[in-house]
């Protein structure tokens, strides 16, 4: 039998039948009424006038009869309030009804029922069914309070059903645990500033054991929590990446997906040298392909995915190439993004095989995809120098097809290659030049144009070229005007004599006739230049230009670090963070990566890694104020020591700003290499510089930070001045000053980086050897911009102590490796013990004496502070700043005792007698310690600290 | 979560429509309409669309998108595969519908996949070993990509609580593999043993992909000419198919359809064997083959019209081909046994292998 009788319709007088019909004694007769009213509410009918007769048939025994009610009453409860206390008191009885399905049904529907009204009601039911013996009554009970909690939060937190909640994460029973998770997980979106989710190991454990147990919906809650923890140590997450990795043999992709996240995370405490770390890398790859054979929404969102996870990690899925190869029936959505993953995963290793691909996708019919593929071969050529031909041979046949699109996204990546392998490739300049007329999109056509410009010596009729566009000058796009007027001026210094009267004429059409001030700008700057030393603007204009970098399009690390953190949500979609783009997302919580061999101070202090949390707050696209914000920084705070370049921050996104080499380099000689001015901006643009975006302003801010830091350094811990490193002479031109700081439990090394050399630097990065307090960078050296010749960048690297311990002689001795584009260097330098000294290092008085008798007396050193004419209470006053706390004082003879305690990162703790006598400078200073190895270091700290 | 939930058919028109919070206007698909024409093709439809105050998140299954509103930072995947759980579930009401008085099964069991008192009288465990080879072949004949997607299907049908031990011959050969909730992990982790108490009825219980590593053997080959003269209004298409490498197993269920460019007006061609349609209008050629023999190979050929004037088209269109091999699971997976333990009953038990094409395709 089937139901859709139920929705053929009836005559006139349909209600009043009905209500007849529900009125009636018989019990078939009540529920076939039922049905119908159902059955016109679902097709949009108002049956709302029966409202009281369908209450009427609440109290039932029959469930099919009950269910139906109470589906009748949450889609009317809202438009009949009133009506709907009604109902009240039968949810109650039915929350105590014997029947567990009866006490799980009433408790659900009073949760869907979004009456204000009727909440109040709802509290007692619901805290006895958040007890209930049954567990499928807790499980539906827990889901509850999250929708009480929608319509009223402050009704949720007095009731204590929050902490009735966060006990359900104990139950036995898995399916209690995940729905008592998902209820925590949603409450806290919309609170995310309440600790709601605060998971300790037990907690963990808890969770580890329901995930293998409950439901599919429910793994994918409760791995979306665990990523949310913070394991104590590498152990600790390898034994919970353990535990999670059979998740990724999961049928459900969403489940997969966030394994996944839970992975990655973790895996940035393990250490790459452990076994373990490369099997879990081994184990990550199949899942993720398989990931692709699903529906093509799924592979969708998992390429997505692929591609934050390719750019992190890159050796997971560096194998699997072919998996990335498009089919002409995949989705144009699939083909875009398996296309970007294939740019990223390409190498010399598998060109051959992806550039034949390539080739094959540039014959397609959809016109974007084309394109995308065409510039993808570009990007090859860049990326990977020994198919650079291959890669220029199969654009030239593409140009050859004249199809329109193809050869106009040719002439765009040509122009890359020619920058990026200068002097090599410009023989196919004639072929380019016979395409000039086909090219009527501004991008292709200011690439052609610089290419004129560039090659102009090799061009008889360059200047005849350039004329032609000259034409319509006022009717190009700002790209092409601006790249139209260098390539003239570099056509007049190459061929002076001919081309006078057309660099009169752009020069007047850029500054007279034009209303753009960049222009205008450029074409002044140009003008004065050959006006006053034709000879200068040569070495100025025509000057070698840098290099432009390898990939172009990566994310910026600190946000592709914080999107790692949301593999499987929208924002891995975007690739923004939730912050950026979630409406009403109140005071979003940053998620940020643990670092290697994690640390749990420097996790929870935000100081530890000042210029990645500041980066990472930045929206991909930066408002053209806050380049103005930076701007200014750079110019009013910069120190001698330049900030990151801003000269990109006019660049428009994806338009590329070629002229910025001109006049880069124009305004470094001119201006001298001032810091503002002087930043190779050069080197951001390439065929799209999004992320490149990000750059600039993130390490602005970063800046600022640094010097507020600096300031800082009145309340923290002493801070020794800067002193050379690494000496320029002895790492390729690369200074390195530096020193240690401490401030409110977070230490940092303040470096500056300073190119003496004659190339750009770039790709730094720093490594410890192991030490004796396990001393580690708690996050990678941020180094945005390549550093150019003669400037100086600042940075704060965030340490943390939880790297692998070595005792090193002196015991103080950091070995430092420092890695740059040109080579690898290594130093090594003394660091102060005092920023070793925790903020909790105050030992009570009688611990103090306990702990003085208990230390034999052998390990017990003396010391002499000479020449320090403090009082008593300013020694302490000052010892104070940097963690070493005055316990007592005493006076005994005329000479002041101070006594006082310092506990180190590692543990230890020391303590000391300080005997002060108001006529000598010289203090003498005992010290005990377990560890008296430590001595000799805590009174340099101590002499250090009091001398300055 | 989700917010609301919009069925919608390929005409656009919206035809049911529930609201789990408050409700959202209808106007919030035109969104999502606006991206449905600016794809053109309804399987081009961008998955996650983001409008000024919400986000959609759709499928396409059996011709109607399934379009949810969402509000919140979700995970997408999770909504996708609900999305296609409610398309599943759509289904199976087609056939029947009613509303239950009984607890949802197994909800609050062990294993909650399994309802309680199951018992029939004949008591049957099928299995259906089913491989689909995806392969992307080049112009000259060489395999550009391959691999097999493969799912061993279930119909088990026995009383009581069973617990089943499935192992294979050459378990090495599945290294990627996605389980039904049901198989112990450990079990197949140590012994490589699918170990479970099975789901009653039918239900996917592994599923699995050989890659090209492993050798993807590639059973058919496909010989082809499709040329178009310059400036001329006509071209030329020959197309052969033939077996290869099926360990004496024939292939059958051959169809070929080919995406013939634009500027193709109609085809004049004879099929050796079976019998082709051109639809001018989609321009997609359909030739059904049906079984190969080695002796007489399948062949069609003859000439292709082109549009007076068009200019010679510049892409190369792909073969697409389907095919069946009954008996056969392509990646050489054989099940070696199947042990029951847990009830007293000898079962009737039976395994069927078959290897089909997926997205098999040839360039031309």
């Amino acid at each position: 039998m089937t139901d859709s009788k139920y929705f053929t319709t009836t005559k006139k007088g349909e209600i009043f039948e009905l209500k007849a019909e529900l009125n009636s004694d018989k019990k078939e007769k009540k529920k076939e009424a039922v049905k119908k009213v159902i059955a016109s509410m679902t097709v949009g009918k108002d049956v709302s006038a029966l409202f009281p007769d369908v209450v009427n048939c609440m109290q039932t025994d029959n469930l099919e009869l009950k269910k139906l009610v109470y589906l009748y009453l949450m889609n009317y409860a809202k438009s009949q309030p009133d009506m709907a206390i009604m109902a009240v008191n039968t949810f109650v009885k039915d929350c105590e009804d014997p029947n567990p399905l009866i006490r799980a049904l009433a408790v659900r529907t009073m949760g869907c029922i979004r009456v204000d009204k009727i909440t109040e009601y709802l509290c007692e039911p619901l805290r006895k069914c958040l007890k209930d013996e049954d567990p499928y009554v807790r499980k539906t009970a827990a889901v509850c309070v999250a929708k009480l909690h929608d319509i009223n939060a402050q009704l949720v937190e007095d009731q204590g059903f929050l902490d009735t909640l966060k006990d359900l994460i104990s139950d036995s029973n898995p399916m209690v645990v995940a729905n008592a998770v998902a209820a925590l997980s949603e409450i806290a979106e919309s609170h995310p500033s309440s600790n709601l989710l605060d998971l300790n190991p037990q907690s963990i454990n808890k969770l580890l054991t329901a995930l293998n147990e409950c439901t599919e919906w429910g793994q994918i809650f409760i791995l979306d929590c665990l990523a949310n923890y913070m394991p104590k140590d590498d152990r600790e997450a390898q034994s919970i990446c353990e535990r999670v990795t059979p998740r990724l043999s999961h049928a459900n992709s969403a489940v997969v997906l966030s394994a996944v996240k839970v992975l990655m995370k973790f895996m940035e405490m393990l250490s790459k040298d452990l076994d373990y770390y490369g099997t879990l890398l081994k184990k990550l790859a199949p899942p993720l392909v398989t990931l692709l054979s699903a529906e093509p929404e799924l592979q969708y969102v998992a390429l997505r995915n692929i591609n934050l996870i390719v750019q992190k990690r890159p050796e997971i899925l560096k194998h699997e190439m072919k998996v990335f190869f498009v089919k002409y029936n995949d989705p144009i959505y699939v083909k875009l993004e398996k296309l970007d993953i294939m740019i990223r995963l390409a190498s010399q290793a598998n060109i051959a095989q992806v550039l034949a691909e390539l080739k094959e996708y540039a014959t397609e019919v959809d016109v974007d995809f084309v394109r995308k593929a065409v510039r993808a071969i570009g990007r090859c050529a860049i990326k990977v120098e020994q198919s650079a031909e291959r890669c220029v041979s199969t654009l030239l046949d593409l140009i050859q097809t004249k199809v329109n699109y193809v050869v106009q996204e040719a002439i765009v990546v040509i122009k890359d290659i020619f920058r990026k392998y200068p002097n090599k490739y410009e023989s196919v300049i004639a072929t380019l030049c016979e395409n000039l007329d086909s090219l009527d999109e501004p991008e292709a056509r200011a690439a052609m144009i610089w290419i004129v410009g560039e090659y102009a010596e090799r061009i008889d009729n360059a200047d005849e070229l350039l004329e032609s566009f000259l034409e319509g000058f006022h009717d190009e796009s700002t790209q092409v005007q601006l790249q139209l007027l260098t390539a003239i001026v570099k056509l007049f210094l190459k061929k002076p004599t001919e081309t006078q009267e057309l660099v009169q004429q752009v020069l007047s059409l850029a500054t007279q006739d034009s209303d753009n001030p960049d222009l205008r700008d450029r074409g002044y700057i140009y003008w004065r230049l050959l006006s006053t030393d034709p000879v200068a603007a040569k070495e100025v204009v025509l000057a070698e230009k840098p290099l432009i970098s390898e990939e172009t399009d990566l994310i910026e690390p600190t946000l592709l670090d914080e999107l790692i953190c949301y593999i499987g949500t929208l924002a891995s979609v975007y690739h923004k963070p939730p912050s950026a783009f979630v409406e009403g997302s109140r005071g979003v919580v940053h998620k940020s990566l643990p670092p290697r061999t994690g640390s749990s101070e420097s996790a929870e202090s935000p100081e530890a890694a000042p210029s990645a949390g500041q980066a990472a707050e930045q929206p991909a696209v930066i408002p053209a104020q806050g380049d103005l914000l930076g701007d200014l920084l750079n110019l009013d705070l910069g120190p001698p020591v330049s900030g990151p370049p801003l000269a990109a921050s006019s660049v428009q996104m994806g338009a590329v700003d070629l002229l910025g080499g001109g006049l880069d380099s124009l305004l470094r000689s001119d201006v001298g290499g001032s810091p503002a001015m002087g930043g190779s901006g050069f080197t951001a643009p390439g065929p799209a510089a999004p992320a490149g975006m990000g750059a600039p302003l993130g390490s602005g801010l970063g800046d600022l930070f640094d010097l507020t830091g600096g300031v800082g350094t009145l309340s923290g811990s002493y801070v020794a001045p800067k002193t050379v490193w690494l000496p320029a002479m002895k790492a390729k031109g690369l200074e390195i000053s530096g020193t240690f700081s401490r401030q409110v439990g977070a230490i940092s090394m303040d470096l500056v980086l300073t190119n003496k050399a004659l190339q750009v630097m770039s790709d730094f990065a720093i490594q410890f050897n192991r030490n004796s307090f396990g001393l580690a960078p708690a996050a990678p050296l941020q180094v945005h911009a390549p550093l150019a010749p003669n400037q100086s960048v600042e940075i704060s690297l965030p340490l943390n102590t939880v790297g692998s311990v070595m005792k090193m002689d002196p015991l103080n001795n950091l070995q430092v490796a420092v890695k740059n584009n040109i080579d690898v260097f290594y130093f090594s330098t003394l660091y102060p013990l005092h920023i070793l000294f925790v903020e909790d290092g105050k030992m009570e008085r009688q611990m103090f004496l306990a702990t003085w008798k208990d230390i034999p007396n052998e390990n017990e050193a003396q010391f002499q502070i000479k020449d320090c004419s403090l009082n008593a209470d300013a020694v302490s006053n000052k010892l104070q700043g940097s963690n070493i706390f005055t316990i007592a004082k005493r006076n005994v003879e005329g000479q002041d005792m101070l006594y006082q305690s310092l506990k180190l990162t590692n543990g230890i703790w020391v303590l000391a007698e300080l005997r002060i006598q108001p006529s000598n400078p010289s203090f003498t200073l005992s010290l005990k310690c377990r560890a008296p190895e430590v001595s000799q270091y805590v009174y340099q700290a101590y002499d250090a600290i009091l001398k300055n | 979560m989700i917010h609301s939930l919009f069925l919608i058919n390929c005409s656009g028109d919206i035809f049911l429509e529930k609201h789990w919070k408050s409700v959202v206007s209808q106007s919030v698909c035109d969104y999502f309409f606006e991206a449905q024409e600016k794809a053109v093709d309804v399987e081009n439809v961008p998955p996650v669309i983001s409008t000024p105050h919400h986000y959609l998140i759709s499928i396409y299954r059996d011709k109607i998108f399934f379009v949810s509103v969402i509000q919140t930072e979700v995970p997408p995947l999770f909504v996708i595969e609900f999305l296609h759980r409610v398309a599943d579930t759509f289904q199976v009401c087609r056939r029947s519908s009613n509303v239950g008085d009984t607890l949802p099964t197994g909800q609050l069991s062990n294993i909650p996949w399994r309802r309680a008192g199951v018992k029939y009288t004949n008591n049957e465990a099928y299995f259906d070993v089913i491989e689909e080879i995806d392969a992307i072949i080049d112009k000259s004949g060489s395999t550009v990509f391959a691999e097999i997607q493969g799912v061993i299907d279930s119909c088990i049908k026995l009383s009581g609580m069973p617990d089943l031990s499935l192992s294979f011959m050459n378990p090495r050969l599945l290294d990627d593999v996605s389980f039904h909730p049901c198989i112990r992990f450990k079990r197949w982790e140590s012994e490589r043993v699918l170990s479970f108490i099975p789901p009653d009825g039918n239900f996917r219980l592994i599923s699995y992909r050989v890659s090209s590593q492993n050798l993807v053997a590639i059973p058919v080959y496909v010989k082809h000419l499709i040329s178009f003269k310059e400036n001329s209004s006509s071209g030329r298409f020959d197309v052969t198919i033939g077996p290869k490498q099926n360990m004496g197993k024939t292939v059958e269920g051959v169809v070929m359809t080919v995406h013939m460019p634009k500027a193709v007006l109609n085809m004049n061609l004879t099929a050796t064997q079976g019998s082709y349609t051109f639809d001018p209008v989609t321009k997609v050629l359909t030739w059904d083959v049906g079984k190969i023999t080695p002796q007489k190979l399948p062949n069609l050929k003859g000439i292709v019209n082109l549009q007076s004037g068009a200019p010679k088209p510049e892409e190369n269109p792909s073969l697409n081909i389907q095919f069946k091999i009954q008996q056969l699971a392509i990646s050489g997976l054989k099940v070696n046994r199947l042990d029951m333990y847990g009830e007293k009953y000898k079962p009737f038990k039976g395994v069927k292998y078959i290897t089909k094409a997926g997205k098999f395709q040839v360039r031309t």
